[in-house]
């Protein structure tokens, strides 16, 4: 299959031999599962279980609110011990909304949905609601619920699914695992999601440097003509959904648009499987797998775990610290967050937990631009770090929007290469952020607006009522008068 | 010499005299400003810069008779959006930044008079006569009008808090100048 060249792109040490020849390994069910409302990108889910409530495996304990959330599920039998607000795995460590379940050994399944006998016969609202109800959220790191994505064939005219197994962070090697090891799983999700999105054909793109996990998949692949294996040019950011659509296919994703909007929809392999498990066995997403790496643990390896299980204890599984982290990162080391703590739960978008030591976090004191322009070089969206970091240093975020950093899709290659250690991604973070901001408070604004008017046409409406309703009483009270002074009269 | 003069003289009569029938038949009834400036004030008609609605406040900002910053609830975003308007220079050192706010009232002391629901220009207080309010904070814009007419004084303002949702990271620190 003929490849498309991608703009920039860095090569960064990969260092995902420590984990990725080691089979996947089951975690034993820890002492308490802490399962937050808000797993995903949308409304966080709302709580159907209070202190107390005894719960079965696959129950749902939080419903989804509004058309983008996702629901949420007990991963175990057991006891809830509370609902309250605890550290959320997010770089601010702010509070959350989070249910607390003591598992009770037994590992119960609650009555399950009953599997869809035939996907391929069954219409694509079928297979999006069962994808909805099962909580599934794509798996790659953004978290956005899959339903959501599922229905994009409604109103896109869409050529592809592309499955994404690019995994171009370093140190993960989830989806390369989950790939070698159940293929035919991943293979069988794509057909159903494909059936569902109304998309003809299939490509999985993989990375060349996951050798293993591409003949896997070719061989699951063989019997359906429609699905593609594509091993992807090993190239920091392959794995962002624009740029594997583009070295794909050869379609740039128009700024601000949707890759579905020139007819491509990108799902992670991981959620791949996910829907399999939803569609034929009716099982909500309860688990995934989680790369625990970097060079301060004794043991890394790839871990089969629950959502809610706590970081400490998944870390204390796999051997604990062979040396005190320099710094606990959330996801891969491009693009991951800081962990606020180790008292957080794993969620379901969180892909990789790595302990790096001083020399792996490689930080340096910022000093001067000196203009080189690698950054403007190796940018794979074509913007001018230099220059938006520079406007954004004085606050000029509307400089900023202009040259394109709400484009930025934030992969860090720029803070990567910069000689000078300037956070460049940090500064692109930080104008995304206040910039969103502003466009809330812009939105409340005209909310309130309408209000006002609103309010205004209210008090209005009631006066002009009352003011009618005087003159209905008075034109009565006239009526009347005369027929009282004919009846004294008579 | 006689004819420059009474060429220009003509002429200048002329002009005027087009120039003052312009003025009378193409006026304007409306300083077209005054719009533009109300369509940037936040449109809640709550009253705290002194005047009596935005409109009033726009025709105010208009004649240059009250200054950019007059509008509390608009907050810096409205201060520097009028100021690149009316091509001044905002001054922001009096101006205090505060974090949003939304009224809050306290459940254990409201005893349901309703002239809180009467004075909220949003209509963002639900409840009724001797029953419990409450603020609807999605809608609450903060213009503290309902404050002071608690007889109880049950209200109170409270922060917006800062969710997983609306946090992002803050500005990082740049290089320190290097002095040789």
């Amino acid at each position: 299959m003929k490849l498309f060249p991608i703009r920039g792109g860095i090569h960064p040490d990969y260092r995902k031999e420590t984990t990725c020849e080691k089979a996947i390994v089951a975690m034993p069910m820890p002492s308490a599962l802490h399962i937050p409302l808000q797993q995903h990108i949308g409304a966080p889910a709302e709580a159907l279980v209070k202190a107390g409530d005894t719960v079965k495996k696959g129950q749902l304990i939080a419903r989804s609110q509004g058309a983008i959330s996702a629901p949420q599920h007990a991963p175990t039998s057991g006891t809830v011990v509370a609902v309250t607000d605890e550290t959320a795995p997010h770089p601010s460590g702010l509070p959350q909304a989070t249910i607390v379940i003591e598992p009770d050994g037994k590992d119960e399944w609650a009555e399950l949905p009953a599997p869809i006998a035939d996907p391929f016969a069954a219409d694509a609202q079928t297979i999006a609601n069962r994808v909805a109800e099962s909580g599934i959220v794509g798996m790659g790191g953004a978290a956005f619920p899959s339903a959501v994505k599922l229905n994009l064939g409604s109103r896109h005219k869409l050529d592809t699914l592309l499955l994404n197994g690019a995994e171009c962070e370093p140190y993960l090697s989830c989806d390369d695992r989950v790939m070698r090891e159940h293929a035919d799983e991943v293979i069988d999700g794509a057909r159903i999601m494909a059936h569902a999105l109304g998309t003809p054909n299939i490509v999985i793109g993989i990375e060349q440097n996951k050798p293993q996990a591409i003949e896997a998949m070719t061989k699951a692949a063989a019997t359906f003509s429609n699905v593609t294996v594509v091993g992807v040019p090993v190239q920091y950011p392959m794995g962002s959904e624009r740029h594997l659509v583009q070295a794909i296919t050869g379609r740039e994703t128009p700024a601000r648009k949707l890759t579905a909007d020139i007819g491509v929809v990108v799902h992670n392999v991981a959620t791949a499987r996910a829907v399999q498990q939803a569609v034929r066995f009716g099982r909500p997403l309860l688990g995934r797998v989680v790369t625990v790496g970097g060079g301060a643990m004794r043991e890394p390896m790839n871990v089969d775990t629950l959502v809610g299980t706590r970081v400490s204890d998944l870390i204390n599984f796999c051997g604990g610290f062979a040396s005190q982290p320099a710094r606990m990162v959330n996801g891969g080391p491009m693009m991951g967050q800081p962990l606020p703590s180790l008292e957080v739960p794993v969620v379901k978008g969180m892909s990789g937990i790595l302990a790096l030591t001083a020399a792996e976090t490689n930080e340096h004191p910022v000093q001067a631009c000196i203009r080189c322009g690698t950054c403007v070089t190796i940018c794979p969206c074509g913007l001018v770090p230099v220059e938006m970091a520079a406007f954004i240093r004085k606050d000029h975020l509307d400089v900023a929007a202009k040259l394109g950093v709400m484009d930025c899709v934030s992969c860090g290659s720029c803070s990567w290469i910069c000689p000078s250690h300037i956070p460049l991604v940090h500064y692109f973070n930080y104008a995304k952020g206040m910039l969103n901001a502003q466009d809330r408070e812009k939105r409340k604004n005209d909310r309130v607006k309408t209000a006002s008017e609103a309010h205004t046409l209210r008090l209005e409406k009631a006066a002009e009522a009352k003011r009618a309703a005087d003159a209905a009483r008075k034109a009565a009270l006239n009526k009347s008068t005369p027929a009282t002074s004919e009846e004294a009269s008579a | 010499m006689l004819l420059a003069v009474g060429s220009l003289a003509v002429m200048g009569v002329a002009l005027g005299g087009i120039l003052g029938a312009a003025a009378r038949f193409l006026a304007v009834e409306e300083n077209p400003l005054e719009e533009e400036l109300k369509a940037m004030l936040p449109g809640s008609q709550c009253g705290q810069c002194g005047f009596v609605g935005c409109g009033q406040a726009a025709a105010a900002l208009a004649r240059g008779e009250a200054p950019v910053t007059l509008c509390p609830p608009g907050g810096k975003a409205v201060v520097e959006a009028l100021a690149k308007k009316l091509g001044v220079t905002a001054d922001l050192s009096e101006h205090e930044e505060k974090l949003p706010e939304h009224a809050y009232i306290i459940e254990d002391l409201c005893i349901g008079c309703t002239r809180c629901i009467r004075e909220c220009s949003v209509d963002a207080i639900l409840g009724a006569n001797k029953l419990m309010h409450a603020v609807i904070t999605d809608v609450c814009h903060g213009c503290k009008k309902c404050v002071p007419v608690c007889p109880t004084d049950a209200i109170i303002m409270k922060p917006i808090e800062v969710t997983v949702g609306t946090w992002h990271w803050s500005k990082p620190e740049a290089a320190q100048p290097v002095v040789h």
